[in-house]
């Protein structure tokens, strides 16, 4: 029997991640400096490991309702109103999910039908695409250019909607290039999405992690509520990759057909993920910007290092990277990535994985020690050094 | 002391007090001479006291023998808690000396090569006329020190590249 032959063919034509491959090669590395990795470098702060433990000497170990514990829902529904002027009804209008990822599973699925389109503004995380496919729908790719900060504009927007355009997917801070969208960069698109009737599947997972500034999310414009699904989680904001919990907050007739599928595919999300959450929602916010302001002054440090390098890096505002371009070099992103490991023992990310005009750029995480970040840019300044003396005297400018 | 700034310093060489003014000129972004000049201040402020390695004794087969020593006074007439204090600090064996509120009045730590050492300190500490009272406990096993677990080295447990 071919058992080939008997996966589906959308599963089957799904492309790897093109993470993979260069996983596989860092990890023939040990003692390399990664900067490659897409997480916090911090543990989960204690109190809230603490809180899990005791739960578990408690006996808490049952399923939970299926939207997630009600003080949970509560504590999400309170948090989104405080930080970010959102108001979302905690029994109505939140589902707690595995990881802000199984929330965008379920935005697609609940929303695409067969042949939809769903626009995708790239670079973006590598999961977008597939989980589009994986719901039957078309996905859209919009690149975005370094010269608007990588920003989404309203001419790009304009030109990829279609008919048959059902949502767009976008993810501010963004994941790999930093990108914030502020309040002035929604209000244009604004009259747009309503006009499209589209639906703004709005990953802000990242959201803490908003330097000069605080957040802002599509859903508080006027309007906006009933366009926009917004998926968090406490991943990032409170080192907690692991634990997988994550959260989407939509309309009362989305959220329940979402519930829906939740309930029949995963039932709940594990409730010490649930516990440990509910405990950084109330009590972690003083840690959260303790790693903010940490972040902050790595993201100054790595940002000033490259341009003395001479690599063009725009300024991330939000996560924890930086994308500069490498194109001076006259070198592909993935050449360069190959070499730096080989010759520097430093792992950043080539900027294609993520999508179209990641071409070119490489994503550095400064998820990593100051410490260890001043080693690796001494490094990657040895590298380009090195580089620039071997091109022809005519491409050195 | 307000200024962001000479708190980031701080905190980087409390952290991590190898740390050179150059490299720290290239964490903060400011100038080299910048940096030299505030560290120069906490000196002679007396800010900054003293730089030193935190050592892990028993790995190089060390045994040290710590106590607290907690010490009930009866401070007298010109003579407070301050200065009792200082009789009892200049001690050289005494790493750390706090005025306390509670059951006693000074919380005294020892370190020492070996019990008898202790014996001997507490010894001359009960014989001030002072001294009420002493009541001395021995430290078994080190977990955590000055913020730093003990055998349990950080270890960067995340996959090498993540997206």
């Amino acid at each position: 029997m071919n058992l080939e032959k008997k996966i589906s063919p959308v599963v089957r034509d799904l492309p790897p991640s093109g993470i993979r491959r260069f996983f596989d090669l860092v990890n023939t590395r040990p003692d390399a400096i990664s900067l490659g990795v897409g997480e916090p470098d911090f543990i989960t702060p204690w109190h809230i490991r603490e809180a899990c433990v005791d739960s578990l000497e408690r006996g808490m170990t049952s399923y939970t309702s299926n939207q997630g514990m009600p003080e949970l829902l509560d504590a999400i529904s309170q948090y989104l109103e405080e930080r970010f002027s959102l108001s979302y009804h905690s029994r109505s209008e939140i589902l707690v999910t595995f990881g802000a990822s199984e929330a965008i599973d379920l935005a697609l699925r609940t929303l695409v039908a067969p042949g939809d389109e769903v626009l995708i503004p790239e670079p973006c995380y590598i999961s977008y695409t597939s989980c589009v496919q994986l719901a039957g729908g078309i996905p859209v790719t919009i690149p975005t250019k370094p010269q608007n900060g990588f920003k989404l504009t309203v001419e790009e927007l304009e030109k990829a909607i279609t008919p048959r355009t059902k949502a767009i997917i976008v993810c501010y801070p963004n994941n790999p290039t930093g990108a914030v969208m502020r309040k002035e960069d929604w209000e244009p698109l604004v009259e747009l999405i309503k006009k499209h009737e589209l639906l703004v599947i709005s990953d802000e997972i990242y959201a803490e992690l908003t330097y000069r500034g605080t957040h802002f999310s599509p859903a508080s414009l006027p309007g906006m509520k009933e366009h926009t699904l917004v998926i968090s989680g406490v991943s990032k904001a409170f080192a907690m990759t692991g634990w997988r919990i994550g959260y989407v907050a939509a309309p009362a007739v989305l959220l329940q057909a979402m519930l829906k599928i939740h309930q029949y595919t995963a039932l709940c999300a594990p409730i010490m993920g649930q516990i440990a959450a509910l405990e950084a929602l109330k009590n972690g916010l003083n840690e959260c910007q303790a790693m903010v302001s940490q972040y902050d002054r790595r993201r100054r440090f790595v940002v000033k290092a490259f341009q003395e390098i001479g690599l063009s890096c725009h300024e991330p505002q939000g996560a924890f990277y930086v994308f500069p371009s490498i194109q001076s070099l006259g070198m592909s992103a993935e050449q360069f990535a190959e070499e730096l490991i080989e010759e520097e023992s430093v792992a950043v990310v080539p900027g294609h994985v993520f999508g179209q005009n990641g071409y070119g750029h490489i994503r550095c995480s400064y998820a990593t020690s100051l410490e260890r970040l001043d080693e690796a840019l001494r490094r990657i300044e040895r590298f380009v050094k090195r580089k620039r003396q071997k091109l022809p005297i005519s491409s050195i400018s | 002391m307000t200024d962001p700034l000479r708190l980031e310093i701080l905190s980087l060489l409390e952290d991590n007090a190898r740390l050179s003014a150059e490299q720290i000129a290239h964490m903060l972004d400011v100038s080299v001479e910048t940096v030299e000049k505030i560290i120069d201040e906490f000196h002679s402020q007396g800010i900054i006291l003293k730089y030193g390695a935190m050592v892990h004794w028993c790995k190089v087969g060390q045994q040290r023998v710590n106590a607290l020593v907690d010490v009930k006074v009866t401070p007298q007439h010109g003579y407070g808690f301050d200065s009792v204090a200082r009789r009892i600090y200049l001690f050289p064996e005494v790493q750390s000396v706090y005025l306390m509120s509670g059951a006693y009045d000074l919380s005294v730590a020892l370190e020492v090569g070996s019990m008898e050492e202790v014996g001997r300190f507490v010894e001359k500490l009960a014989s001030f006329d002072f001294v009420v009272s002493t009541t001395t406990h021995f430290v078994l096993k080190k977990y955590k020190e000055d913020g730093v677990i003990l055998d349990e080295p950080d270890k960067d447990q995340r996959l090498v590249i993540s997206p």
